[in-house]
């Protein structure tokens, strides 16, 4: 295709996509096709620029134009952000240095539980003054905060533990998020710090503090319908910034080394690369993305509690990190994007599609096990709710299969 | 409890160094099984006829069996086409494997029961108790453990140690290429390597479930990583060092347990229990990764 064809296409796909979303908001499909247009824009065959003007074009303007009309819509955007930052994380750590760890959810709880215990009245509990919640602005405070606190831990944790090897540390970091959970889980006692499984709300939002320049514009908006797009707006800031360290990191001396230890851990030694260091770092860099996204996810979620940081959650940013491709970041994009799209809207609306049809008494017909009425399936058996062994058989088959993913990290050869 | 679990992992790791993952759902596919099988029995109405040894005999047996044959076609399926490559790939499949199974296993009770969590019917001989004085009383059940997993121990360590499939073994743990030019029939003794290991499993799974008698497809999690803290206490590999590591990590949780609130002026309770094993088996790793009567664990490439 040659190039003006291919914008025009691409704008026009885009168009139309929009405006199917636009004449059925409540739509999953057109909401699909948007989010597909992305990635269409990524392979297409089209300029640098054109596909930087297209793809803002749609993240800046159109996504949250839809928003408006079904709140959902960005709902939906911000989990992916969330889980796009993550995986983008965990990328650092599995696909850059090639350690598996399987607790990385564990330093997106810390993140979120430091701005949940002071960004709320709770702290008041353990500190006297009646300082608590502290004011929205010291949410960005927080968010600087929650990068070096997460470092650190990752770091802390790293220290000991990097001399195993892959498996072993694979157990380890296992544990490790285990004892995280267990201690929010039971640090309401002697101390209250976490409220334990009750979780903490409400938490602070980050400030408003564009507020006075909308009415200066004249426009009165409510809160309640500013947050959804100013969430979007900030996830989608974090994750650029993300994908922008880490861009400058993989194509810097310390990426370079990530890639050599990852590839053979003996001859990176042998060409003086300093294998502790710069794994402590990779583990380090890591933690801190999800440290940081920690802080977003519990000033938008205002209540959180232990039950959002399960073993669950750290496979399924792996099955994210895996599906896209080790080591990549358009992969870990996509990753991220498709299972929480597959989790948030697929399954769901497969779960409501099978129920619809449960209670109009349709009929499924076999071939060889004759009629099956939908109304005598069990209620258990719902998608929505077999996240793990869509999760399960996304690591193996992508492992039997393509091990390299979806999108593999390209090779570029070096001078 | 733990030492039985353990000796499954040790079993699979002695051999191929690789950390099954899926070993704890194998072991809740034992505790299922055996469920299933009292449940049929009961509705059959032969389980207040038939000699209880008999009853204990078939659910222990067929839940090895069928636990033995999963863990074999898992390695057939999920494993074996990815033994030539990178130490990571196996064993992201086999965490992938361990959460398939889990919802598999879910979705085959909902379907089956229209639930999922199930009780074991009460077998009235297990619940006794013998006094040994007037203060210490064991449970029936808690005696049946002990004896299983000693007998375990002894069968293991002699087919292990004495017979031809056990020298196989071995030497296919010890170095693969060389045993398959001896004429080991590499890729039979690994899947044997499973069914064993699969079966103790099962084995295990069976006795979890009579001994709590309510089991659900995600209980096998944190059983699973505690029988792994064992076998690393004790040395992963080593058979005899599984069951100490068991006895050892059972007796350390039991006291936290009991001692963590009293030590700590109450302000740390036996929910802390969870927390000691996890740091043991982070401690151990750290500082003795060999375990207690383990050998040197191998420098190798991950």
């Amino acid at each position: 295709m040659s190039q003006p064809l291919a914008v025009i296409g691409l704008s026009v796909y885009i168009i139309a996509s929009c405006a199917l979303a636009y004449l059925f908001p409540q739509s999953v499909l057109a909401f699909l096709l948007v989010e597909s247009s992305l990635l269409l824009l990524y392979y297409a065959q089209v300029s640098g620029r054109t596909k930087i003007i297209l793809g803002a074009t749609v993240l800046l303007l159109l996504l949250p134009a839809l928003g408006t009309l079904n709140a959902y819509y960005l709902e939906i955007a911000v989990q992916i952000g969330i889980f796009v930052a993550l995986a983008l994380g965990l990328n650092i750590v599995v696909g850059f240095v090639g350690l598996l760890n399987l607790g990385f959810v564990a330093f997106f709880a810390i993140g979120a539980y430091l701005w949940a215990i002071f960004g709320s009245p709770h702290a008041n509990q353990f500190i006297p003054g009646g300082l608590f919640p502290l004011s929205p602005n010291w949410f960005f405070v927080f968010l600087i905060l929650s990068v070096v606190v997460g470092a650190l831990t990752g770091a802390l944790l790293g220290l000991p533990v990097l001399r195993l090897r892959g498996d072993y540390l694979a157990i380890v970091t296992l544990g490790f998020a285990e004892v995280v959970r267990a201690l929010v889980n039971n640090l309401d006692k002697p101390v209250n710090l976490t409220n334990g499984p009750r979780g903490i709300a409400p938490i602070g939002k980050p400030p408003l503090f564009f507020k006075p320049l909308l009415e200066y514009f004249g426009l009165e908006i409510a809160d309640a319908a500013l947050y959804p797009m100013y969430f979007y707006f900030l996830v989608l800031l974090i994750v650029f910034l993300i994908i922008l360290v880490t861009q400058r990191l993989e194509n810097s001396r310390v990426g370079r080394a990530w890639k050599a230890i990852r590839e053979d851990e003996i001859a990176a030694i042998a060409m003086g690369v300093p294998v502790v260091r710069m794994k402590l770092l990779g583990f380090a860099v890591g933690a801190s993305f999800a440290s940081a996204v920690g802080v977003l996810f519990a000033a938008k979620q205002v209540f959180i509690n232990p039950e959002s940081f399960t073993f669950m959650e750290s496979i399924g940013v792996l099955a994210m990190v895996i599906l896209g491709g080790m080591g990549s970041v358009p992969g870990a994009i996509l990753g991220a994007t498709g299972v929480t799209i597959l989790n948030l809207q697929l399954l769901k609306g497969l779960s409501l599609w099978l129920n619809g049809l449960r209670q109009s008494g349709a009929v499924l017909s076999l071939p060889l096990l004759g009629d099956l009425p939908l109304a005598n399936l069990p209620a258990q058996f719902e998608p929505a709710k077999y996240e793990r062994m869509v999760f399960g058989l996304i690591l193996i088959l992508m492992m039997i299969f393509r091990p390299q993913g979806v999108l593999p990290p390209k090779q570029e050869p070096r001078k | 409890m733990y030492a039985l679990i353990a000796l499954g992992y040790t079993m699979v790791y002695g051999v191929l160094e690789f950390i099954n993952f899926a070993h704890s759902e194998i072991f809740v596919l034992g505790a299922f099984v055996g469920v299933e099988v009292l449940l049929l029995l009961e509705s059959a109405g032969q389980l207040a006829t038939l000699h209880p040894a008999a009853i204990l005999l078939l659910v222990i047996v067929t839940g090895m069996v069928i636990s033995g044959l999963a863990a074999m076609a898992l390695e057939r399926i999920a494993y074996r086409p990815l033994m030539g490559g990178p130490r990571l790939v196996a064993l992201i499949s086999a965490i992938g494997a361990s959460f398939f199974l889990q919802d598999a296993l879910r979705l085959f009770e909902s379907l089956w029961r229209n639930t999922f969590y199930l009780n074991y019917p009460s077998l009235e001989f297990l619940d006794k108790n013998i006094p040994i004085t007037t203060a210490l009383v064991i449970p029936v059940k808690s005696l049946l453990v002990i004896i299983t997993a000693l007998l375990t121990l002894v069968g293991l360590h002699i087919f292990v140690n004495k017979t031809k499939m056990g020298t196989g073994i071995r030497a296919v743990a010890q170095d693969p290429d060389t045993a398959s030019l001896m004429g080991v029939p590499v890729n039979r003794v690994i899947a044997l390597t499973f069914f064993v290991g699969g079966a103790l499993g099962g084995l295990a799974g069976v006795l979890f479930g009579i001994h709590y008698s309510l089991v659900n497809p995600y209980s096998g999690f944190i059983p699973g990583m505690k029988a792994f803290t064992a076998a690393v206490l004790g040395g992963i590999g080593n058979i005899p060092g599984a069951m100490v590591g068991g006895m050892l990590l059972g007796l350390l949780e039991a006291f936290a347990a009991s001692y963590l609130s009293l030590l700590t002026d109450g302000a740390f309770g036996a929910e802390y229990k969870d927390v000691v094993a996890f740091l043991v088996l982070i401690l151990i790793l750290i500082f003795r990764p060999k375990g207690l009567l383990g050998e040197t664990v191998r420098e190798s490439k991950a």
